[in-house]
């Protein structure tokens, strides 16, 4: 896939003066009522870091997800997130409009459901300039601009901006999304299960696209997933969960070759071959 | 006098061996108490019979396997790194500027277009397209990829093919530690010629490199010293 020149030299300008973590989260657990939604889950997200999450449905993937992107009080634990006027500060200690801003800004969060993610009501090329806007952005022909370049990076033809989401397939929207997301060059964008449901042709398309987006803009990704091949491609740390719990986490390459845990074994050892 | 040449990959006391809970917990040593050292301008050829722990060595090196106890440090920004503890960002770092691996296969997002698989380490590395796409051509073409299928992604390649791309992707930054896996395995005389020489460009210009190769002609070709794995395990197996 070719670059467009626009992409080429935004990654100094996310290599701020970060050096320690931008993620910390410490014991965090998630109880409904007695059901363990994850617990005792701790983990460092450094800038520029990709940390895939496997396991199967209902080891609490999601659950973690929606703990860290301050979408789901959690019962114990913190959630640190290195903002850019007090460094790392508890995403529910704060106010909730600056939990707003720091979602609208810092943050992308992309849904399986691409629908989840899009506003039904507006057209594609709004649902992208839309961010901008809340960012303060108001001269039209600016965000005109903007818009039509990053439908040159997710390959869509821009003919297309004024019509509704609802008349594109599935992974149209779902490169719609991603745009929506990264439009604002967020830090830190969640994924969850971004390319399932897509059928195959366009799920590897979709991930070459992630890819160079997220290691171009040297973006933080946290990625929720169950299959194996998504993270081996895209992420840079794995961690694998169990009924709650993490019960391997390491080098992606090092937890695929050679998985230390019993689940962990069982999980690699299931994959389908083609 | 010349320059005295610096320890690359020092490997000591490795033990690996691996723990197979979905078979009731059976143990399988594969390497045990193995100690190594690769300098610059080395290239260790790896030796013993298929099984011995030829590829589970370099793959404990390159940080894909566990190892049980021992040490394993690579030459990085000047200082030798402890591998066997180091952060997930440590060992990519590491992979990303000081150690590069062949491996047998070709493991790559699909449908992404073969130049561009070659150019991606350097992109990585923050070489501007331009110089990325001239250096990947030039790999290609000395590989004897045909111009035409550059445009294609890699799947439908023959297995020569994949090989070569694999070694483009290796050899398109010049990494002061190097690790093969069999090269070579899958190619004619002709292009075993060119990635023979390749490896000894390498070589030459200071890489320390460990290799595993079946062909007993690359062997003596690049080879400055030999490893035989059945002289460094007592008791494993």
């Amino acid at each position: 896939m070719s670059t467009p020149k626009s992409m080429q030299s935004e990654q100094q300008s996310q290599a701020s003066a970060a050096s320690g973590p931008l993620m910390r989260v410490q014991d965090l657990s998630k109880f409904y009522g007695d059901i363990v939604g994850c617990e005792n889950v701790s983990f460092e997200l450094n800038p520029g870091e990709v940390l895939g999450v496997v396991g199967e449905s209902g080891s609490g993937k999601t659950t973690l997800l929606n703990c860290v992107s301050a979408r789901l009080k959690p019962t114990n634990g913190t959630v640190e997130y290195d903002t850019r006027d007090r460094g790392l500060t508890d995403i529910y200690k704060i106010l909730e409009s600056e939990r707003r801003f720091l979602m609208r800004t810092d943050w992308g969060i992309v849904y399986q459901d691409a629908m989840e993610g899009l506003r039904p009501r507006v057209t594609a090329g709004a649902n992208v300039g839309e961010r901008l806007i809340a960012l303060g952005q108001r001269h039209f022909g600016n965000l005109r601009a903007e818009t039509v370049d990053w439908f040159d990076r997710i390959e869509m033809d821009v003919d297309r901006i004024d019509d509704m989401p609802k008349n594109f397939s599935g992974g149209m929207r779902q490169r719609l999304q991603i745009a929506r997301n990264l439009v604002t060059k967020p830090r830190l964008v969640f994924m969850d299960e971004p390319t399932s449901g897509l059928d195959v042709s366009v799920q590897a398309r979709l991930l070459d696209l992630i890819r160079e987006l997220v290691s171009r803009m040297g973006i933080a990704c946290i990625i929720v997933t169950h299959d194996l091949g998504v993270v081996r491609l895209l992420s840079d740390r794995l961690m694998v969960m169990q009924k709650g719990a993490v019960v391997e986490h390491g080098l992606t390459d090092q937890v695929l070759d050679d998985p230390q845990h019993p689940y962990s074994q069982l999980l690699v050892s299931s994959i389908l071959p083609v | 006098m010349a320059p005295r040449k610096k320890t690359m990959i020092t490997v000591n006391g490795l033990t690996k061996t691996f723990t197979l809970h979905l078979r009731d917990g059976i143990k399988l040593p594969v390497l045990a108490d193995l100690s190594l050292t690769v300098r610059q301008g080395d290239c260790v050829v790896l030796a013993g019979p298929s099984g011995i722990g030829k590829s589970s060595l370099l793959r404990c090196i390159y940080a894909n396997y566990l190892p049980q106890s021992g040490s394993v440090k690579i030459r990085h920004d000047d200082k030798l790194v402890e591998l066997t503890n180091a952060t997930p960002a440590t060992v990519l770092a590491i992979r990303r500027t000081t150690m590069g691996y062949v491996s047998q296969f070709l493991r790559v997002v699909p449908r992404v277009r073969t130049l561009d698989l070659v150019m991606e380490p350097l992109l990585a590395l923050g070489h501007g397209e331009d110089e990325a796409r001239e250096k990947a051509s030039a790999l290609l073409s000395r590989l004897c990829i045909p111009e035409r299928l550059w445009t294609v992604p890699p799947a439908t390649f023959s297995g020569g093919e994949q090989q070569r791309v694999n070694i483009a992707r290796s050899f398109a930054f010049n990494y002061p530690v190097l690790l093969l896996d069999e090269p070579t395995a899958a190619l004619d005389v002709e292009n075993r010629q060119v990635v023979v020489a390749m490896i000894n460009e390498a070589r030459k210009a200071g890489a320390a490199i460990a290799g595993i190769f079946h062909d007993k002609e690359v062997r003596e070709a690049v080879g400055t010293s030999e490893f035989d794995l059945t002289n460094h395990l007592s008791n494993a197996a």
